[in-house]
């Protein structure tokens, strides 16, 4: 998805003028010159700077044609149902996770995950939940038990091994 | 000097560390096959596992499987035209013409035989360059580290991009990244909102594993091409015909392993950019340019060779200035710190064995990639079987768990998650990835040697150019900065712009 410049050189314009206000509250550090607002300014008046380019490289490109500089670019995936859906379930199983595995487990998170992105990515059904399951327990053992890495039990704490 | 080696060989030759080398070189040779799949990736992977790793073990699997996925991303290229990784994109298109012609074995042998030969070169390289350069910058103040790591920052945005612009608003986004938590010279909490864990910062390991595994998943999840078709042609003796080549080509040998140890030490700019400007070298002076593209190993002998080159040669900066000279190396120096193994002049006086080590695993994973890389090719056709549609969510399951591995907190994994798409997007867009990667992880020693040399000076922006080298490498950050303005200038006044 190709975001004309113009669009993007706004997004960074607006970032760097809230930073711009947002370090104003940052305290000075008695009898030196540099604070700590010093170096997020200057990065912030550089971004201003590309900011501005970038909407006038945005607008000039529109002017010349507006087939070449669309505001968004449409690409061949997102006239894609199936393509639209594999992106937000690559998205939507991480936030998934991050917002249930404590409370599910690993285990039974790795299982859901998996078999979710199996089945976007178009394996076998049959296949779907075997693998999900025996590569979610491969990893979990590995982390688990070989690097110590407390993974969450959730729900299957009374069956932990 | 010479217990120093001892120890460095005794840390090399231990069981522990061989077996290491062993599996990694197997999961690099498997990584850089696999197209969507980078050496960067393997990288950013291997950093979970590698952190319950003694440091040379870790840094032991690192340079191996590095050096194995740039050879072994010639392999689709060559038998689907499809560049495993973007180092082996320069020359895809003509490995896959000589494998249409019957040549594939010519061509997976030259990428071998050229890139073990390329990795040693760039390992001499950075065993004379380093130690010199390091006795050199024992002698650095703030003043100087400050235009370096300018430099560096510069030649990042200059290197990786055709779109300069593009490349310093990726910076600066970087920059900023690094600007967040409590880790600044005046220890205020900057950025955090409130947020207890935004106080140390934002986790570098995590974010690298979103900006370089998450992004490609994605990229995968949204690839409308039809699945590749794989060469149907036998692949006879790799090694057959090596040693004429190397006869016929000594020049392009040694000039795609000079350039590209010299790009790899170039900040930012790695593998990939070394392969595509090496070959642009080859056919420009070519005795047969014509000959390009039709399926000829000439610009296959110099670029492949180029770019494992280059991958030692970006160690060349990241161990002496801490200055990564591509995004492995940035992830690399990520490790050192962990590790305890900071980069930077003092690594070279203090515990010159682990530096040592790190030649001998340059120059072992170099050796140990012509018989394995042999082994691979054989069984190339079964690795390129794998389905991506298994292979990618486990990938992304596993980088789930490696983020949140290194702090046990899931918000790593958030983290993770919003660099993956964040790089995804910018990408799109044209944005580079790279000067941001260099920007978070050189923001703060930017700042530091920055505020440093404010503090010492009083304020005197006039002292940054005072000590004489600091005044060159002022001297130089600005000429990169403002010479091609000014050359621009310089044209339109001269009148070329009639012609227009």
């Amino acid at each position: 998805m190709k975001v004309n410049d113009a669009i993007w050189g706004a997004l960074l314009l607006l970032l760097s003028v809230t930073i711009l206000i947002h370090i104003q509250s940052f305290p000075n550090i008695p009898g030196q010159k540099v604070g700590p607002a010093l170096f997020p300014g200057f990065i912030a008046v550089g971004l201003a700077i590309c900011a501005l380019a970038l909407i006038a490289g945005g607008l000039a490109a529109r002017r010349r044609g507006i087939e070449q500089a669309p505001w968004i670019g449409a690409e061949a995936w997102m006239r894609s149902p199936r393509h639209i859906v594999a992106l937000t379930l690559v998205v939507g199983v991480n936030v998934f996770y991050i917002r249930f595995v404590d409370m599910l487990g690993f285990v039974l998170t790795g299982v859901i995950y998996l078999a979710a992105l199996f089945a976007a990515f178009g394996v076998r059904p049959r296949w779907i939940f075997p693998l999900a399951l025996i590569i979610t327990l491969v990893i979990h053992y590995s982390f688990y038990k070989l690097l110590r890495v407390p993974l969450p039990w959730g729900l299957l704490e009374r069956f932990a091994w | 000097m010479s217990s120093a080696w001892a120890q460095a060989f005794a840390l090399v030759f231990d069981p522990y560390n061989l077996l290491v080398m062993v599996v990694a070189s197997l999961f690099g040779l498997f990584v850089g096959a696999v197209p969507g799949l980078t050496a960067t990736m393997a990288t950013a992977l291997l950093v979970p596992v590698t952190f319950f790793m003694a440091p040379i073990p870790a840094t032991a699997a690192i340079v191996t499987a590095t050096a194995m996925a740039i050879f072994s991303g010639d392999i689709p290229g060559c038998l689907m035209r499809m560049p495993g990784t973007p180092a082996s994109a320069a020359y895809t298109d003509e490995a896959y013409a000589m494998a249409k012609k019957g040549q594939a074995e010519t061509a997976l042998g030259a990428g071998l035989v050229f890139s073990a030969l390329g990795g040693l070169f760039g390992t001499a390289v950075l065993m004379l360059a380093a130690p010199a350069l390091a006795e050199f910058a024992l002698k650095f103040s703030s003043f100087e580290y400050f235009w370096l790591v300018l430099l560096g920052l510069t030649c990042a945005v200059f290197m990786t991009s055709d779109r300069p612009l593009k490349g310093f608003v990726t910076l600066m986004l970087g920059l900023l990244v690094a600007c967040v938590g409590l880790n600044n010279p005046a220890a205020i909490p900057r950025f955090t909102f409130g947020s207890t864990e935004l106080l140390g910062g934002i986790g570098m390991i995590p974010m690298m594993i979103g900006t370089f595994a998450i992004s490609e998943i994605i990229r995968y999840a949204v690839d409308t091409n039809p699945p590749l078709r794989i060469v149907d042609q036998p692949i006879g003796n790799v090694f057959k015909g090596m040693w004429a080549l190397t006869k016929k080509y000594p020049v392009q040998i040694l000039r795609g392993n000079a350039i590209g140890t010299l790009i790899g030490a170039l900040p930012g700019a790695g593998a990939d950019i070394a392969a595509w400007i090496t070959y642009a070298i080859s056919k420009k002076f070519s005795k047969e340019p014509e000959k390009f593209g039709t399926g000829c190993v000439e610009g296959i002998v110099e670029a492949g060779s180029a770019n494992n080159s280059a991958l030692a040669g970006a160690w060349i900066p990241a161990l002496v200035f801490g200055i990564p000279g591509d995004s492995i190396t940035a992830i690399v120096i990520g490790v050192l710190y962990m590790k305890n193994m900071n980069p930077g002049p003092s690594l070279f006086t203090n515990n010159p064995q682990n530096i040592y080590a790190v030649y001998l695993l340059f120059i072992m994973a170099n050796l140990m990639m012509l018989p394995l890389g042999w082994w691979c090719i054989k069984v190339s056709k079964q690795i390129l079987k794998v389905p991506r549609a298994v292979l990618m969510p486990v990938i992304m399951l596993f980088c789930v768990v490696g983020s949140f591995a290194i702090n046990n907190t899931a918000f790593d994994v958030t983290v993770m998650l919003i660099a993956g798409i964040a790089a995804f997007f910018l990408e799109a867009s044209g944005f580079p990835i790279a000067p941001a990667i260099l920007g978070v992880v050189l923001g703060g020693m930017l700042e530091e040697n920055f505020v440093t040399s404010m503090i010492k000076s009083d304020g005197r922006v006039l002292a940054f150019f005072e000590r004489p080298i600091a005044a060159a490498l002022g001297a130089m950050t600005l000429a990169v900065w403002f010479l091609p303005l000014l050359l621009r200038h310089l044209r339109r006044l001269a009148g070329i712009e009639v012609e227009q």
